[in-house]
């Protein structure tokens, strides 16, 4: 399926947001997801389906005042 | 020194961690000021975050996440949701900006934010005005901690309406205060000390310095010297000289 990740457009197996993270690399680092704009806890994505067209957001500790 | 959320900070300075020429500059940076809580944020992951997460840990001083760039209260919720989890936090720095050139917080969307983030167990600490009715509303809706700001942010203006936060720190002495943003010199944070402020939150008055670590040191000697100045009670001002060497023996010359 072809989702948004982070303004891309990414094509992924999923169908899990747990398996798009580890697909893309982001298995195992500190982020925090939200899906069409709305937070995803980390404990609801292996339960959390995506599908085309979805917009994925991936945030990560930043430099902030 | 009142305690925010429970937690007294050792130097009354919180510290943005943004700006800075390198991550050896930020970290003498936070060593020079003594800075007691770092801000950060969150963005889009590019590969940089893994890194900057391992340096902000090894500050060892607590981190008040912000919600910087959000414009509406459904935005900044989710990013305040985030940022607990990632960094494993209930403190909050609330900003849902209403205006694009000022940076000035839009209070509607600030109290709706605070108040559902309040009753999810969040720690609001609310970027605000010095507004005194919505400082009001933001305490009833759950805020134990306000942030009024100096000036508008990254503007280095100092403390652009004296009359009315001195106004709103009388109206609430009890309340945790720190000013956050505009903030240039240090002369402005030991005012804001000197003002009876809890504590000052500034990052481009050092980062952008020509000298960072010596700016930070700066801040630092500043907030003591207006800690020490508010607690040793100063005089009140007044418009007439009064002599300050006796008059009573003077000579008849």
């Amino acid at each position: 399926m072809r989702i948004e990740v982070n303004g891309a457009s990414h094509e992924v197996a999923g169908p899990m947001l747990a398996d798009v993270l580890a697909e893309l690399g982001w298995g195992e680092a500190r982020v925090a997801t939200a899906l069409n704009g709305d937070f995803v806890p980390k404990g609801a994505r292996g339960q959390t389906v995506l599908k085309d067209g979805d917009r994925l957001e991936v945030l990560a500790p930043m430099q902030g005042g | 020194m009142r305690d925010f959320y429970g937690v007294t900070l050792e130097n009354p300075l919180m510290l943005g961690t943004a700006q800075y020429p390198s991550p050896a500059v930020l970290e003498a940076v936070f060593r020079a000021s003594g800075a007691a809580v770092a801000t950060v944020s969150l963005r889009r992951e590019s590969g940089q975050g893994q890194g900057f997460w391992q340096i902000i840990k090894g500050l060892g001083v607590p981190v008040l996440p912000n919600t910087a760039g959000c414009h509406s209260a459904r935005e900044a919720i989710t990013t305040a949701h985030m940022a607990r989890e990632v960094f494993e936090t209930n403190w909050i720095k609330l900003e849902v900006i209403g205006h694009a050139d000022t940076l000035q917080p839009d209070p509607f969307g600030l109290l709706e934010a605070t108040e559902i983030l309040a009753a999810d167990g969040f720690e609001v600490f609310p970027y605000t005005t010095e507004d005194q009715v919505l400082a009001a509303r933001l305490l009833d809706a759950g805020a134990k901690v306000l942030m009024p700001w100096g000036a508008p942010i990254g503007s280095g203006l100092g403390l652009n309406n004296r009359y009315g936060l001195r106004t709103l720190r009388a109206a609430f002495p009890d309340v945790p205060m720190v000013i956050d943003a505009g903030l240039g010199l240090p002369s402005h944070a030991a005012d804001a000390l000197e003002m009876g402020f809890d504590a000052v939150l500034l990052n481009t008055a050092v980062a952008q310095a020509g000298d960072p670590v010596g700016m930070a040191r700066a801040f630092a000697l500043a907030v003591q010297a207006g800690t020490l100045a508010r607690d040793a009670d100063p005089m009140a001002p007044r418009d007439m000289a009064q002599p300050s060497t006796p008059v009573i023996g003077k000579a008849w010359l």
